[in-house]
């Protein structure tokens, strides 16, 4: 028989797979060991495939896979469209503070005191934010939202148990607050066909309980608790949930569309406007300056336009905080997410417009410098009245270029916890499964931007270009 | 005031690479004097010219305009010295070199609003009557692709004359245009040396040169080989460097 595939996201999923750090070359995790154990079970080798966290539904629903299991939460919107088996792990959420938070130690004192809750996009653990009211931040991976916590850059983090026992448990400078009842199940998804195979899983996990081979994993990991009583008694997790699906017209998502849009805007507008001052005096050092500062430009431009801004984007946001804090500096640099998001799009598209400057004013011929010199024009004078004005026809298309293309750049700021348009849309189209839908719209709001940018780029071309 | 200024040449020498472009030139301009500088291709007569108002360095010697000395070797005080110079000194070049962005009369004004800092309404009135002395009043709107050639490099005349200057030089003013059209300028700059000034011309047009210098100085290879009146230099060449190029274009 050949292998079966099964899907998960080995990228930052302790305790759930992840690296071996003794031995980066293979897998390790409880679900890796249960894998293992239902290996035997069905007595039929598993291949594991690694596919990101967020697109584990749809890939399975694409068929790219056989199932995912992958701390994959039993939710309405999941069991509407999948198959699940019997839960294999009982869940709780556990809210983290910082140690020294006295202002609340629930969620209803966070919400009063106004706090901000990190959690992870798509889970229960978000939908039970949303449910109360209290602020959210979306985070990317598991590790990130305790980094912030303790840098202070949100007030809590609410996220699996695992999860918490694993990345926060160790943590001197953060803490449990008082343990929210709330429960949920872990379950393998499979496509509604997969009827037959689902079977043989619900089968093998019921086994795998009253063999006590489950709670020997789960002690392995530390992960064994009460709570798990439970799961000897449960049939499949669509039948426990039932279908309580919320449904998502665009009265409901538009505007969380535009509120991302909006988003999209500002980082946009102020990284490209940082972007165009920076990159001024860039060009004008790599042109005219004396030779060490025509080098320093250069290598600024070869720098910044070397290395993805998703580094950068990292960098500024998780990277300063710790070197301020290894140095023992006194500055803070600690930096919001816009912050980051707009100083590491304006350093990395200054290098961009400096280029472009530099290729503007250069193909001004040397003739329109020695007219104006001869008329007694200083060379800075030359350059602001008479080189500049020419080169900036030259410069505004490729500069509008840029600005579109940093429009849709923007949405690599969804890793530090920036939620714009596309973030949004991700977001969205899960919790809803409307990818088409929302696509549309989405795609039609990206356009809404870009093109009036197209026609405002020719109308001053054509002001700049009179008379050329 | 605004006395024409005399230039004097002494020793120049201009490489570029290995090649002497200028080869110890010495040449005195009296103020007023028309000087018409000929010569074959490659002889050094633009790089002569660009000299003299400091846009080219040069390796020996040394250039006078009025008050000012440009010396050998270029750097930060011959570019200041220069910028004293062209103060005295306008040029005109053979492609016009108008500036696109600027209206016709924009490019007559900008120099004198923002070197000498005349406010706009005195720029735009010594502007005008530039243009009109140009013949090209009525196109001070025009931007420099809507004119002709003629009248580009009538604007381009207008405008070195706004910053009043004492000398002009002419890099072979004509050589762009139609044959109908060099006529026109010819016609502006026969016009100025009735002002008396100092006018230094790259010229191939032998017959200006006879009518309206008052001398004519060929450069051959980087050196002055003949010098005197067009009536003696253009019918009776003494050298035979002069002869053969007088040969070849005097057909």
């Amino acid at each position: 028989m050949p292998p079966l595939r099964w899907a998960a996201d080995a990228e930052g999923g302790a305790p759930y797979i992840f690296r071996d750090p003794a031995r980066p070359d293979r897998h390790i995790g409880f679900e890796v060991d249960l894998i293992e154990a239902l290996e035997e079970e069905l007595g039929r080798p598993i291949e594991f495939v690694q596919y990101d966290f967020k697109s584990l539904v749809s890939g399975l629903r694409r068929g790219d896979f056989d199932f995912a299991m992958n701390g994959l939460e039993v939710t309405p919107d999941r069991a509407r469209q999948l198959r699940f088996s019997r839960p294999y792990y009982v869940y709780r959420l556990r809210l983290v503070v910082r140690r020294d938070e006295t202002r609340f130690d629930t969620f209803l004192g966070c919400r009063d005191a106004g706090g901000v809750v990190a959690t992870l996009e798509d889970t229960a653990a978000e939908r039970l934010l949303d449910q109360l009211g209290i602020a959210k931040r979306i985070y990317d991976s598991q590790a990130e939202p305790y980094n912030d916590l303790e840098q202070g850059q949100v007030d809590a983090v609410l996220l699996d148990l695992p999860i918490a026992e694993y990345y926060a448990r160790h943590r001197p400078r953060l803490r449990y607050a008082e343990e929210p009842e709330v429960r949920g199940y872990y379950a393998i998804a499979f496509r509604p066909e997969q009827e037959e195979l689902a079977r043989q899983f619900d089968a093998a996990i019921a086994r795998l309980w009253s063999t006590g081979r489950l709670r020997h994993i789960y002690e392995k990991w530390g992960l064994w608790n009460e709570d798990q009583a439970i799961l000897g008694t449960l049939g499949p997790a669509g039948d426990v949930l039932g279908d309580s699906a919320r449904k998502w017209t665009p009265a409901q998502y538009l505007p969380l569309l535009l509120q991302g849009a909006w988003v999209t805007i500002e980082v946009s507008v102020l990284s490209m406007m940082a972007a165009m001052a920076l990159g001024l005096p860039i060009a004008l050092a790599r042109l005219y300056g004396p030779a060490p500062l025509r080098w320093l430009a250069a290598a600024y431009v070869e720098f910044f336009r070397g290395i993805p801004v998703l580094l950068l984007l990292y960098f500024l946001y998780y990277g300063l905080p710790t070197l301020s804090e290894y140095y023992r500096l006194s500055v803070d640099l600690k930096l919001a997410p816009l912050q980051a998001a707009i100083l590491g799009f304006g350093l990395n598209y200054a290098a961009y417009e400096a280029e472009i400057y530099r290729a503007g004013i250069g193909s001004i011929g040397r003739g329109q410098w020695e007219a104006a010199a001869s008329l007694g024009m200083s060379r800075s004078l030359a350059f602001r009245r008479i080189i500049l004005p020419q080169a900036v026809r030259v410069i505004i298309p490729p500069v509008t270029n840029d600005f579109i293309a940093l429009l849709k750049d923007t949405s690599l700021v969804s890793v530090i916890a920036v939620v714009e348009l596309t973030k949004q849309y991700q977001i969205l189209a899960k919790s809803s499964m409307k990818y088409l839908e929302i696509g549309l719209a989405t795609a039609a709001l990206y356009l809404a931007m870009s093109v009036p940018l197209g026609y405002l780029s020719r109308r001053l071309e054509k002001r700049w270009g009179k008379g050329t | 005031m605004n006395a024409p200024v005399a230039i004097e040449v002494q020793g120049l020498v201009k490489r570029i690479g290995s090649r002497t472009i200028l080869n110890d030139v010495n040449l005195t301009i009296e103020p007023r004097q028309t000087v018409a500088l000929i010569g074959p291709s490659g002889g050094g007569k633009s790089t002569l010219l660009r000299c003299l108002n400091g846009l080219c360095s040069f390796d020996a010697g040394r250039i006078r305009v009025g008050p000012y000395v440009l010396h050998a070797g270029g750097g930060r005080s011959h570019a200041a010295e220069a910028r004293k110079v062209r103060r005295l000194v306008g040029m005109i070049f053979q492609d016009f070199q108008l500036f696109p962005h600027l209206t016709a009369l924009g490019n007559v004004m900008e120099a004198p609003r923002r070197v000498l800092g005349l406010p706009y309404d005195e720029a735009r009135q010594r502007g005008m009557q530039l243009l009109e002395r140009v013949g090209l009043a009525d196109r001070a709107d025009a931007y420099p692709r809507e004119l002709s050639g003629g009248q580009q490099q009538r604007v381009a005349i207008a405008r070195a004359m706004a910053m009043n200057p004492r000398a002009l030089l002419c890099d072979e003013i004509t050589s762009a245009l139609d044959p109908e059209l060099k006529g026109e300028v010819l016609a502006v700059l026969a016009d100025l040396k009735l002002d008396g000034l100092t006018l230094v011309l790259v010229t191939h047009e032998m017959g200006f040169a006879r009518r309206s210098a008052d001398r004519v100085v060929v450069l051959v290879e980087g050196t002055v080989v003949e010098d005197g009146p067009p009536s003696q230099v253009l019918d009776n060449p003494q050298t035979p460097r002069t002869q053969r190029f007088l040969s070849r274009v005097l057909v």
